[in-house]
């Protein structure tokens, strides 16, 4: 008896308190939001819940696992990927014309979406190896460790997915001390590019404007974005509805189960990448806010978890995930609200699906295990 | 430009640094979504309240009617019929047994229906509207529109629905539609036309219905009707006509194509008729041909099979898609290469003792015939293996590869149907390209006389053959090959005739093209092919052809097929009338053995009903050409 009650005391210690409550908050709202994407309590309601039980175990499961057997897995969790990723490349099954599943006959996986948590793993892991005596060829390894699944992915094709990976192993290598001096210019150019682009639309989309690297498929979903009323019937139809149901939700929003724009079936996906959309309708500007604060209070704890980390791999690794979690919401909310193009990325803990859930209950894991070893030293 | 060797301590500072300035790029960028929703939802949101409320009215997208696709003389091989179909988006309509048996008194259901109808929920996902049922009669269009409150999720529409009257002639040529798959999806998004296929569930997959679909399709309307906030349409607010596809007519003549297969009597084979003046197919066939209105609603597993699996291979579309040697019917092209060449002259006699030497091999006639001293003339008249056989070694395999090159053998021909099949023209630089082995990729003398007589490597698909027949019949000009004649407006009516692509002139002596006009002539009236061409109303020019068969598709045949299947493929290329040749055709009758006796009479049928239709009653072409002229006339 006074075992199980040990077993279960040092279970219960697994939780960063202050996140848990976050994330409980979060857990609330999304299915609230839900059941009024899908108008009612219909089988996604349920489903969705079952993904948030799935998640919060995973979570406690991970929360269990010291950082050091973490880094032991990065190592063979990385192969892995890029392995099953490879596997992808040439025998995966293709569903809505990208290949991304694997079938292994019992049951088909999508490796790409555990990269998102193996890569910076694998990252963290060789920077750690490689702690106090940082050179340059390590970064270009590291370059290297991230382009091989990076490249793979957008070969998929999936670009919003490739987007996270890259952030996740980006995030790693700047917190690993990539000199601003090189980071700094290379930001300054892309928004100074894209500042642009935007001025010049109307010469860029004409038809006969070739963008040499990009696909026209491409290019025609950015002049979407640029310009959503030139397909009013295809692509930019998400746009113009989204932006429409966000805007007209005014100030205090037009309450709970209340959004028209929600309710007659006029945001695409509104239960999975355009869920944000019909939260805002229905919550207003001061609902908006109040998501960003609570992402933001995220955020925050995701980052204190990692500055107090005892060791690099912990800090890194924490790092990385809480700024990935953060290009999640920024992505995704941009694209909803029509400032960045429709690539399809899920809003943490508010949109529909198992998988992405889970993702974030492993990286919620993570923050945890990391935070409860923080005096550990290795 | 890198920071190195910290301790421990310093690495946390500079890590609480760079997570500092973390935070502060994430803040910032959440300020700018904050500015943004300011922006939306209260500088703007006078607009956008608006539109939502305007947003009661729904765009509804009407599809256009589909094109209809004609043959060259207006009888239809595809249109449309108006009908009712009962939709359903599952999500909404609660259980679909208890759909189903509430439906059932009066909307009949079949089993197969009803299977369908589940693999297409278990397709397209449950939000997505699909069909249940084709074809409502009035009464059942009656009844259920009188009870469509009590099916939620369940609504009666009006559509047009695809049929193909012709059935299973010309099947290969129209192809067929089906429903818009993920890939077909994929395509439109690419091709940035997402938004015309909207309300539209069929797309083509094969045949013209697929090569013209862009022409077909025609343009999505709309129309914005007002709805009540439960979603109930109440009026309609505006609307834009769709625009419907055009009509294809093709260059295919109906009656021509129905006399070519019938005079297949069943058996496995290709032909191809072309017009050598504009490179217009008159008939393309393919036996075994298969029903495209089996296709339309997706086919059943049962029909499926019965095709799919056939040893017969009906869906393979075999001018296009099948390879062969062509046998004998190479050596008028091999012939003129010689000539062209400076190889031979068509004078030169040589001794055929009924077989050719080389390297101590004996390559022997078919059927053992010898045939003395030979000239090009009696060569191609009589069909002398020997005579091909020796002329081999005297033009080289790659010189006869950039001669024939010309005519189309080995090479795609852009003709407008998909899955075109190259085949195989081989020279020295293919082999090598086409085997890894070291030693495989060497060239032997001996192949080289193998490929003088249509066999070896060679592999073309029958539309080359016969594009090399109407080039060979035109001098030397030549014209892509292309299956539709015009496209025609449905609302004006207005035909527009199709723009006949580049075209080139092989260069050619004229002499040397009529030492194998006349000798092709000479097989039709005096050698291998005089029986089936006795007592024609026109002089015909051609060449017979046999192939030793290669399996077409492994060996899972039954034993008692097996010697069937074994058998030589005939084959026939010729065109008439020799002087002003107006059709080029050419065909294999596959395992049927000689072509003189199972291939030949074929085309003396598809020569008949052409050139003899125009005697019984004034040729189309010729008063057309008339009226031209008198309207010039009346000009000056």
């Amino acid at each position: 008896m006074k075992r199980i009650i040990a077993v279960l005391r040092r279970a219960f210690t697994a939780f960063d308190w202050p996140l848990l409550l976050i994330l409980v908050l979060f857990a609330g709202l999304g299915l609230t939001v839900m059941h009024s994407a899908v108008g009612g309590t219909d089988w996604r309601f349920a489903d969705q819940s079952r993904n948030f039980l799935a998640a919060f175990v995973a979570m406690w499961v991970v929360a269990l696992v010291p950082p050091n057997l973490l880094m032991k897995l990065a190592l063979p969790f990385y192969v892995l990927g890029v392995v099953l990723l490879l596997g992808v490349e040439f025998f995966g099954e293709t569903s809505k014309g990208a290949t991304r599943w694997l079938n292994l006959g019992v049951t088909r996986i999508q490796p790409s979406e555990m990269m998102k948590i193996a890569v910076p793993m694998m990252l963290a892991w060789y920077f750690q190896r490689h702690e106090g005596a940082v050179r340059v060829i390590d970064f270009l390894v590291a370059a290297v460790m991230l382009a091989a699944p990076f490249g793979l992915i957008v070969l998929q094709p999936d670009l919003g997915t490739a987007l996270l990976v890259f952030g996740a192993g980006f995030f790693v290598i700047y917190f690993a001390g990539l000199s601003f001096k090189l980071l700094v210019p290379v930001v300054l150019a892309g928004v100074i590019g894209l500042g642009v682009m935007v001025y010049h639309e109307d010469q860029l989309c004409q038809p006969g404007v070739d963008w040499v690297v990009l696909h026209d498929y491409q290019k025609h979903r950015v002049c979407t974005l640029l310009n959503p009323s030139s397909d009013p019937l295809g692509k930019g139809f998400h746009t113009i509805q989204s932006m429409i149901a966000v805007g007209s939700g005014g100030l205090y929003g037009k309450g709970y189960m209340q959004g028209t724009q929600t309710h007659l079936d006029f945001i695409p996906e509104r239960t999975t990448d355009f869920v944000f959309a019909v939260y805002a309708e229905e919550f207003g500007l001061y609902g908006g806010v109040a998501l960003l604060v609570l992402y933001s209070l995220l955020i925050g704890r995701g980052l204190a978890i990692a500055s107090a980390a005892g060791t690099q791999f912990g800090r890194l690794l924490a790092g990385a995930l809480t700024m990935m979690m953060f290009m999640y919401v920024f992505v995704n909310v941009g694209m909803v609200t029509g400032i960045l193009p429709v690539v399809g990325v899920p809003l943490p803990f508010m949109s529909y699906g198992g998988t992405a859930l889970l993702t974030m209950g492993i990286a919620s894991g993570i923050l945890m295990s990391v935070s409860r070893h923080r005096k550990v030293k290795v | 430009m890198f920071e190195f060797k910290k301790t421990g301590q310093q690495q946390k500072q500079r890590f609480r640094l760079r997570a500092f300035v973390g935070a502060l790029v994430a803040l910032v960028c959440f300020g700018v979504l904050a500015t943004r929703f300011w922006y939306l939802q209260v500088e703007r949101y006078e607009g956008f309240s608006q539109r939502a409320d305007r947003n009661r009215i729904a765009v509804v997208p009407i599809p256009p009617r589909r094109g209809e696709i004609l043959d060259r003389n207006g009888e239809v091989l595809a249109r449309n019929y108006r009908t009712y179909t009962l939709e359903v988006v599952p999500a909404k309509a609660g259980d679909l047994d208890d759909l189903f048996s509430r439906l059932a008194p009066v909307v009949y259901l079949g089993p197969a229906d009803q299977r369908r109808f589940r693999r297409l929920v278990a397709e397209s996902g449950r939000y997505a509207s699909l069909t249940l049922r084709n074809n409502l009669n009035d009464t059942e269009a009656a009844w259920f529109a009188a009870h469509a409150f009590q099916f939620p999720g369940v609504e009666l529409r009006a559509r047009w629905v695809r049929e193909y009257p012709q059935g299973a002639a010309a099947g290969h040529v129209v192809g067929y539609i089906g429903r818009i798959a993920e890939a077909d999806l994929d395509e439109l998004d690419k091709a940035g036309s997402l938004g015309n296929y909207r309300g539209t569930d069929v797309i083509g997959k094969k045949g013209i219905e697929k090569s013209w679909e862009d022409v077909l399709h025609g343009r999505t309307g709309l129309e914005e009707v007002e709805v009540t906030a439960g979603g109930r349409p109440v009026r309609t607010l505006r609307r834009i006509d769709p625009v419907p596809g055009s009509d294809i007519m093709l260059s295919i003549d109906m009656g021509l194509q129905r006399v070519a297969e019938e005079a297949f009597e069943g058996r496995r084979g290709a032909l191809v008729a072309i017009d050598p003046d504009t490179g217009e197919v008159l008939a393309f066939v393919s036996q075994p041909s298969f029903d495209p209105n089996l296709f339309i609603d997706g086919i059943d597993v049962e029909n499926w099979r019965l095709l799919n699996e056939s040893p017969d291979h009906p869906l393979i579309n075999r001018p296009l898609y099948g390879t062969y040697p062509i046998g004998s019917t190479y050596k008028p092209f091999v012939a003129l290469a010689a000539l062209e060449l400076g190889k031979r002259s068509a004078t030169e006699r040589v001794p055929d003792p009924g077989y050719y030497e080389f390297g101590g091999q004996r390559f022997r006639n078919a059927g053992g015939a010898a045939y003395g001293m030979t000239d090009m003339h009696r060569a191609i008249v009589v069909s002398s293996d020997t005579y091909f056989y020796s002329l081999g070694p005297e033009i080289g395999v790659n010189a006869l590869h950039d001669f024939t090159k010309q005519f189309g053998f080995g090479q795609i021909t852009g003709i407008d149907l998909d899955g075109e099949k190259a085949g195989v023209l081989p020279s020295t630089e293919w082999k090598r390209k086409a085997y890894k082995d070291r030693e495989r990729q060497r060239w032997y003398a001996g192949e080289t006389i193998s490929v003088a007589v249509g066999q070896g490597y060679n592999a073309f698909t029958l539309l080359q053959l016969a594009q090399g027949t109407a080039t060979l019949s035109n001098n030397g000009l030549y014209r892509k090959p292309h299956l539709v004649h015009a496209v025609r407006d449905p609302r004006t009516g207005a035909v527009e005739a199709t723009k006949s692509t580049p075209d080139y002139q092989i260069p050619l002596k004229q002499q040397n093209v009529d030492v194998i006009k006349s000798a092709m002539a000479d097989v039709v009236r005096v050698g291998t092919a005089r029986r089936a061409f006795a007592d024609t109303s026109y002089q015909a020019a051609g060449k017979t052809g046999t192939a030793q068969v290669f399996s077409l598709r492994g060996g899972h045949y039954r034993a008692s097929e097996v010697s069937e299947r074994l058998r030589d493929h005939a084959l026939f290329m010729g065109f008439a009338p020799v002087e002003h040749p107006r059709i080029a055709v050419a065909l294999i009758v596959e395992n049927a053995g000689w072509g003189a006796s199972a291939a030949a009479p074929v085309a003396r049928k598809v020569f008949d009903y052409w050139l003899d239709r125009d005697r019984k009653r004034p040729a189309a072409r010729v008063p057309a050409a008339a009226t031209a002229d008198d309207d010039d006339e009346d000009a000056r």
